[in-house]
């Protein structure tokens, strides 16, 4: 089978031509022909950046044109003023600035940080198997990894940071993306590469020693948990007392295993073909959905509460990661990857042709606040860390690193598919953003209130709301039971976690693109499935890689558990990471304080922890590469997200206001018991408070420890990046170089330069031109 | 309209990829250039065994 090249297979005189050292080369010699029979495998350094720096009339009004459109964008949402601001200045002010950060920004962090050079053989390259190290298309690639990195995290994030008005939230998803979320994505990217694909724990291992290393592979565990844990409870309060969601979701199920069965078995590779016929199915399954709904005996059997569905998923989750790949997970993997695509592209079509008028106002009655009733907490730091996904999301780290690294045909093109990537889920943030604040503002806080602020009817609900006193909002019990009837659900009130909210806003547009408002039931039952479906791909696939790094971890005490055939060590792993996000899960769909409200920072403070990690990492490997002239690169959106996430670590662990402190929340609720209180704030029993004390006693130590380790890596990585600096560098822990032999564009498009090197390479006979580097045998 | 179709076919050939469906394709190409020794796997044993290595090597999905 296809075997990764060794070092002595290549000849010394191709190693001799190929300068180890980067940092050395001469630019002339840069397209030096490695193999005097094939045409160049980089464009030459100085005719590329002679290109580079080819301003044309054409171009600079091009960039003129862009940062116009983009500024007048930015001054609509920010200045000016008016009832209200169209939805198509949040799509200009987005892309315009990501067209500016990708083109520039990440050029300087390309020419001077990262230095990719095309004339090293990428891993896909000189490992090429045909399976796991295979060179794919830049624009392939991009879609695969954005698929792999894009999920219901920016569609959810958004949504519930929208209490303090929309002008913070996009502020951060725009500007955060450029400067930290896809700076992030890119470096692991590119130094996962230099690696042979290795993932974000070993680097670490790798470039902060022992200490560093574990604390940085015990914080991603704990944090996976976490993650999975949330996600899940995000999917739960959408199907609770929702018996079309619980239908149609539970469809799923039947479908991919039918999916499953067809490629093993029926007709194996036919993956586009078993995904249409998935996704037809998956159509039938929301429509039917609302039919099994209508009937009694439906409405009856699958109304199920939040705590059973809770169970349900739980059962399912440690069943779904000891069952085959094949049967289960690969299967719904196509159909989400197939469903993300179609719906972000409908979701943008949508949005630009309907151009909803926005009249949330740009900062919100909150927003100066810390006891709002989405999510509690002061808008520092607290929305940085609402909306992970989509401005900087760590769990990205660990997808840069490890799968996609693997599949790069070009060192050039990490800066495309990393950091390009990102800023296309930053726009998807955008776009959930634009259609959560769509709707009337009564009717989105009813809908993401805790149960026990909003008392759970109508009457109620628009009695709260209204007491608010918000400006512009008079919301009436029949606005608020009617949206519910044209949604095709028994209730929307206190339908918290976002992805209802998210549902509501999208069937509103897409009602008016297609179908009318006949069609909003579909819509949001529609939106509810990709949510679902999104979440539970992610819920199956963090399992089984918690369980992995488990496995690892005990096999270090305990060598059998290292065998990952061995069964009872796999389903004893597989039972723990179920328990523990189970826990998790279960502890914030019974919480009287209405558990998103509470658990979701947590959420937030997890992922931005995981980037902090991540960034610590890449600062240490960039001081040991000797450029520290633009290690500010790095240590900007490190510094901001380590001050956010410690800073809301500490709000959260020492704060006295209860709303805010999980220890202060504690004892508040322990006194009362103590007092012999039987009820206290929203908890109306003791057994709830004695719920509370519980609840809050495990989220201050959870934060306690995730803030620890982070700490823990941060300054291992400080020391390692200051012992490089005061050596002029450290040790280069790359795969050694290999001379590449093929050659592909970075971009989207290819340049004038590019195309000309490609026409040597169309030029050359098809045997030569698909010879793989350094196969021998 | 010959355009339309065109891009049409583009944009199929393009979630094909996307999706993975040409992956033993790939596999084939792969090893008739390396010139291996014995007789490639077929259709049916290749997505067995990709499948089956997925079990032990799961690819995390994001948030």
């Amino acid at each position: 089978m296809g075997r990764a090249p060794d070092q002595e297979e290549l000849d010394q005189e191709e190693l001799d031509q190929l300068d180890l050292d980067q940092q050395d080369l001469d630019p002339e010699q840069s397209a030096e022909r490695l193999d005097s029979t094939l045409p160049a495998a980089a464009v030459k350094d100085s005719v590329r950046e002679a290109g580079e720096r080819r301003w044309t009339p054409a171009k600079i009004g091009l960039w003129v044109g862009i940062s116009l459109l983009g500024a007048v964008a930015w001054f609509m949402l920010a200045l000016v003023r008016g009832e209200t601001v169209n939805a198509i200045w949040f799509v200009f002010a987005a892309v315009c600035t990501y067209l500016i950060g990708y083109r520039f920004y990440s050029k300087v962090i390309e020419r001077y940080l990262l230095k990719p050079d095309d004339r090293r053989a990428t891993p896909a390259e000189y490992k090429a198997d045909g399976k796991d190290y295979v060179r794919t298309d830049r624009n392939v690639l991009f879609g695969h990894h954005f698929a792999a990195i894009a999920g219901a995290g920016p569609l959810v994030g958004p949504v519930i940071a929208a209490q303090m008005g929309y002008l913070p939230g996009t502020i951060w998803i725009i500007i955060g993306v450029v400067l930290a979320g896809a700076v992030q994505d890119y470096l692991v990217m590119f130094f996962s590469m230099r690696r042979g694909g290795r993932s974000l724990g070993q680097m670490a291992r790798e470039e902060l020693g022992v200490i560093g290393g574990t604390a940085a592979q015990v914080a991603t565990l704990l944090i996976m948990i976490i993650i999975v844990a949330i996600l899940a409870l995000v999917v739960v309060n959408a199907l609770g007392e929702s018996p079309w969601g619980v239908f149609s979701v539970g469809m799923t199920i039947p479908i991919a295993l039918f999916m499953g069965v067809y490629l093993r078995f029926i007709r194996p590779g036919k993956v586009m073909e078993v995904s249409i016929i998935g996704f037809v199915l998956l159509m039938a399954a929301i429509i039917g959905g609302g039919a099994v709904a209508g009937t009694e005996w439906g409405a009856a059997f699958f109304h199920l509460d939040k705590v059973t569905i809770a169970w349900g998923l739980i059962i399912y989750g440690f069943i779904a990661a000891i069952l085959p790949v094949w049967l289960l997970l690969a299967p719904r993997d196509y159909l989400s990857t197939f469903m993300k695509i179609g719906v972000i592209v409908m979701l943008a079509l949508a949005i630009i042709v309907v151009r909803p008028e926005i009249n949330v106002p740009a900062f919100s009655e909150f927003a100066g606040r810390e006891n709002g009733p989405v999510f509690s907490g002061a808008l520092f730091p607290f929305l940085f860390v609402t909306i992970a996904c989509g401005a900087l999301s760590g769990f990205h780290a660990l997808i840069s690193s490890g799968t996609t690294p693997k599949l790069i045909e070009k060192e050039r093109q990490t800066r495309f598919i990393g950091y390009g990537g990102m800023l296309m889920e930053s726009f998807v943030a955008i776009m959930a953003l634009v259609a959560a604040i769509s709707i009337d503002r009564g009717i989105y806080f009813a809908m993401n209130a805790p149960l026990a602020l909003t008392g759970g009817t109508v009457e109620s609900a628009a009695q709260w709301v209204n007491s608010l006193g918000l400006a512009n909002v008079n919301i009436t019990p029949d606005v608020l039971a009617q949206t519910a009837k044209d949604v095709g659900e028994e209730s929307i009130i206190s339908r918290s976690g976002g992805a209802p909210t998210l549902a509501v806003g999208l069937a509103h547009i897409m009602q008016q693109f297609i179908g009318g408002p006949g069609m909003m039931a579909f819509w949001y039952h529609f939106a509810i499935m990709f949510e679902a479906l999104f979440i539970l791909t992610a819920v199956d696939a963090g399992t089984r890689v918690a369980r992995f790094m488990l496995q690892d971890s005990i096999g270090n005490f305990v060598p059998k558990f290292k065998e990952a055939s061995w069964r009872p060590g796999a389903w004893l792993c597989t039972a723990i990471m179920v328990g523990a996000w189970g826990a998790v899960l279960l502890m914030g769909v019974t919480d009287p304080l209405g558990g998103i409200n509470t658990l979701f920072p947590l959420f937030g403070i997890a992922n931005q922890l995981l980037a902090a990690i991540a960034l610590a990492v890449c600062l240490a490997i960039c001081a040991k590469r000797g450029v520290f002239k633009w290690l500010w690169i790095v240590a900007l959106p490190l510094a901001f997200v380590a001050v956010v996430t410690i800073t809301a670590s500490f709000h959260k662990i020492f704060s006295p206001v209860p709303a805010v402190g999980y220890f202060a929340n504690n004892q508040a609720f322990s006194q009362a018991l103590a007092d012999g209180k039987t009820e206290f704030g929203t908890a109306k029993t003791v057994a709830a408070m004695e719920a509370v004390v519980r609840n809050t006693a495990i989220q201050g130590v959870l934060s306690v420890i995730f803030v620890t380790l982070s700490i823990i890596v941060i300054i291992t990585a400080v020391v390692a990046t200051m012992k490089a600096i005061r050596a002029g560098g450290g040790r280069n822990n790359e795969d050694p170089a290999v001379a590449s032999k093929v050659f592909a564009p970075a971009g989207l498009f290819p340049t004038a330069d590019e195309k000309a090197l490609l026409a040597e390479w169309k030029a050359l006979p098809a045997e030569k031109r698909t010879q793989k580097a350094g196969h021998h045998s | 309209m010959k355009t339309v179709a065109q891009g049409l076919r583009g944009f199929g050939a393009y979630m094909r990829s996307l999706m993975g469906a040409d992956a033993y394709q790939r596999y084939l190409e792969h090893f008739t250039s390396t010139g291996h020794a014995g007789p490639a796997m077929t259709e049916r044993e290749f997505w067995r065994d990709r499948m089956d290595r997925q079990d032990n090597n799961p690819q995390g999905r994001c948030c």
